[in-house]
């Protein structure tokens, strides 16, 4: 059984619908990446498995299953037992989930006090151990400091030990080093990966950083227009992308190590937007897709199972690659 | 005669007793049409320089010209023909959006603050620049929200554009959209920039972009700027070790070629007064010279000027 398996999740907005229907799981110890066009849903994603969406949201069909345990249909008591013991949350700007006139230390003891029946001395010393364990320096010291006094890599860090200071068994890192220079993403996702394998937790790394998807995921899933589109293991994926998105995606990044400069070669774009399938029927990437066939614009593309587990929802892709026998993946 | 001209510029903030030296003694020039790349740690003074430089974070010392007009002083009357050629691009334009504002509205402020044109120029020019950053254009009429995040930072272009600047500061203008649209932006900045003669101080997290998007590059560490060059110089032969630090970590997206531990360790610690170079204690090539005297920057040739003692 997978940790997680999200089946058929659908969120909708007043007015519009931001995951359709998506299908992915995760493995108890792997890291996955959710990538995906901006406005996509991966967010929304991350907010229903913790169930924490925007009061205007709703869950319109699907099941997410942790352990085997349907989230969706617990109690709001029973949901707050799981959040931060069985699941964790970090997000993209520290500054916005760290309270900023409580010390730190007081902010990791409200989050152990709250699964466990701790004095506040053992409480406090838990949160030592912890601040240690994500490599803040002079853990004691710092427990008094506010998070305004701390640089952006070292709140991050306050955000992990938060997070994992209950032992979940999955952490969702909603885009964790997007603020944060090249030297302090490395430290903060290396950080991550070891306690991934010290606390034998998953994680649900949501980044649109191809770099970081290649480094430190162990598998990847792309996500369009609220839809899986494609999943499968990292190496398979960047030696050969199958959705013409995903392809699209890989097109469109400056390679560092290539001698790139706008003085004399342009960047390659997806024209058009994601909006401009808004209201159509079949696969919502069709009206930029450069391989698209009138049956794409008929039915929505159904995710295919391929070689190698890999899976992707393109039928013109599918022939390509031998059917879902895929012989010409081999 | 350079059209940004910076010397050694100083921005202090007050962080409780202690006063955090944020920008400390920055000197250089943006050329007219010129990109010029800013890159560093998280918490340098990057995003402080370019809002110093702007007016918007008073300085402490130094001096700011603007086509070589000493601008550092000036008081709001005086400052405002200069303000139009200077404008900013945000990372979240979200943010810095008023959610109650049409686009409409939030353009037309910017031209009447500014008293350019009447009533039926300034729609002429609002359709127009709608139009050139490659929103609908019926976008006029519509809030933020109903907005995509990478619509949301062509408005931020449009809002900095509609002035006609000769000079935008942008912060971090794509790193909160994926790839695709981020190769729409920064193809969208550079046909702007060919169209207006622009000049950018671009500021980024990602060296893969400034790579392909500056002509020179400048690298911050702790306040000052620790290495300048081209582009090409700085990729092909870069001098100073936290530069070699900063391409070292790099993720490289080819997931066979496994990445090596960071050189650098620990954080940049911005409250602290360090004696020697400020490199010091997180440099792998440090010596006895490097704790007790600090390198100036000085030039290495053909534009290339880095501060470390053995560059
Ligand atoms: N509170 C809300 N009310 C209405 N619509 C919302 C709300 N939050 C998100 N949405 C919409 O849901 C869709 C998915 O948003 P989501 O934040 O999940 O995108 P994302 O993939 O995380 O994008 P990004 O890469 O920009 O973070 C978007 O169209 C967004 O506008
Ligand atoms: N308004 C403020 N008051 C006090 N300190 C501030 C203020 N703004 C920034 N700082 C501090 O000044 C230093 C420089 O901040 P700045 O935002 O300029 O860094 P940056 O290089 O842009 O960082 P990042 O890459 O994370 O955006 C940091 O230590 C920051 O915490
Ligand atoms: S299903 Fe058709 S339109 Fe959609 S991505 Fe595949 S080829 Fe393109
Ligand atoms: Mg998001
Ligand atoms: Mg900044």
């Amino acid at each position: 059984m997978s940790l997680l398996t999200v089946d058929k999740l659908s969120v909708a907005f007043p007015g519009h619908v931001a995951v359709r229907e998506a299908s992915f799981s995760i493995e108890s110890g792997e890291t996955l990446a959710l990538v995906g066009e901006s406005g996509c849903g991966k967010s929304v994603t991350a907010f229903s498995v913790m169930r924490l969406l925007p009061s205007n949201a709703r869950i319109a069909s699907g099941r997410i299953l942790l352990e085997g345990t349907d989230l969706l249909s617990l109690s709001e008591p029973e949901m707050r037992e799981v959040r931060g013991a069985k699941v964790s949350l970090i997000q993209q700007e520290p500054m916005t989930s760290l309270n900023p006139v409580l010390s730190i230390g007081l902010q990791i003891t409200e989050v152990i006090r709250r699964h466990e029946k701790l004095s506040r001395r053992a409480a406090r010393a838990r949160a030592v151990e912890l601040l240690d364990l994500v490599r803040i320096p002079d853990a004691h010291r710092r427990l008094d400091d506010h998070p305004h006094n701390l640089s952006g890599g070292m709140r991050q860090r306050v955000m992990i030990a938060m997070a994992v200071a209950c032992r979940p068994r999955l952490l969702i890192a909603d885009e964790p080093t997007t603020a944060l220079d090249v030297t302090t993403q490395a430290q903060v996702l290396d950080l991550l990966d070891d306690l991934r394998r010290r606390l034998g937790m998953a994680v649900l790394l949501i980044t649109h950083d191809l770099g970081v998807v290649a480094q430190w995921a162990d598998r990847i899933a792309v996500m369009y227009a609220g839809r899986i589109v494609e999943q499968g293991g990292i190496e398979p994926f960047f030696a050969r992308p199958l959705h013409p998105y995903s392809r699209g995606l890989l097109g469109a990044r400056v390679d560092v190590d290539a001698d790139e400069h706008y003085s004399k070669n342009r960047l390659s774009e997806i024209p058009g937007s994601v909006g401009s399938a808004a209201g159509q029927a079949g696969c919502s990437f069709a009206p930029r897709c450069p391989v698209a066939e009138p049956a794409c614009r008929r039915a929505v593309p159904p995710l295919v199972a391929l070689p190698d587990e890999r899976a992707v929802a393109c039928p013109v892709t599918v022939v390509l690659a031998g059917g879902p026998h895929g012989a010409a993946l081999r | 005669m350079a059209l940004l001209s910076v010397r050694d510029l100083h921005t202090r903030y007050a962080v409780g007793k202690q006063q955090l030296r944020a920008v400390d003694g920055v000197s250089f020039e943006v050329g007219r049409g010129e990109t010029v790349g800013l890159v560093g740690e998280s918490g340098c003074g990057k995003s402080t320089l370019g809002k110093t430089i702007l007016r918007l974070v008073p300085s402490a010392e130094g001096t700011i010209e603007l086509d070589g007009a000493d601008i550092t002083h000036l008081g709001e009357g005086a400052m405002a023909p200069h303000r139009r050629r200077m404008q900013m691009i945000f990372q979240d334009p979200f943010g810095s959006l008023n959610p109650r504002q049409t686009i409409r509205t939030v353009l037309d402020t910017a031209l009447k603050v500014h008293r350019l044109g009447n009533g039926a120029e300034r729609e002429r020019q609002l359709q127009e620049i709608v139009t050139r950053v490659g929103l609908p254009s019926d976008s006029l009429d519509r809030y933020p929200h109903e907005f995509s995040g990478g619509q949301r930072q062509r408005i931020g272009i449009a809002r900095a554009l509609v002035l006609h600047p000769a000079l935008i500061v942008c912060d971090e203008p794509v790193s909160a959209l994926d790839v695709s649209i981020q190769a729409q932006i920064l193809n969208l900045l550079i046909d702007l920039k060919r169209e207006f003669g622009l000049a950018y101080l671009f500021i980024s997290h990602d060296l893969s972009v400034v790579r392909y998007f500056a002509d020179r590059v400048l690298v911050m560490y702790f306040g000052r700027i620790v290495e300048s060059a081209s582009h090409a110089t700085l990729w092909r032969d870069p001098r100073h070790p936290y530069t070699k630090a900063l391409f070292a970590a790099v993720p490289s997206a080819d997931p066979t070629h496994k990445r090596v531990a960071p050189p650098i360790k620990g954080e940049l610690v911005t409250t602290e007064q360090v004696r020697g170079c400020r490199f010091h204690s997180r440099c792998p090539a440090a010596t006895d010279r490097c704790r007790a005297e600090e390198p100036p920057l000085r030039s290495l040739g053909e534009g290339h000027h880095a501060a470390c003692h053995y560059a």
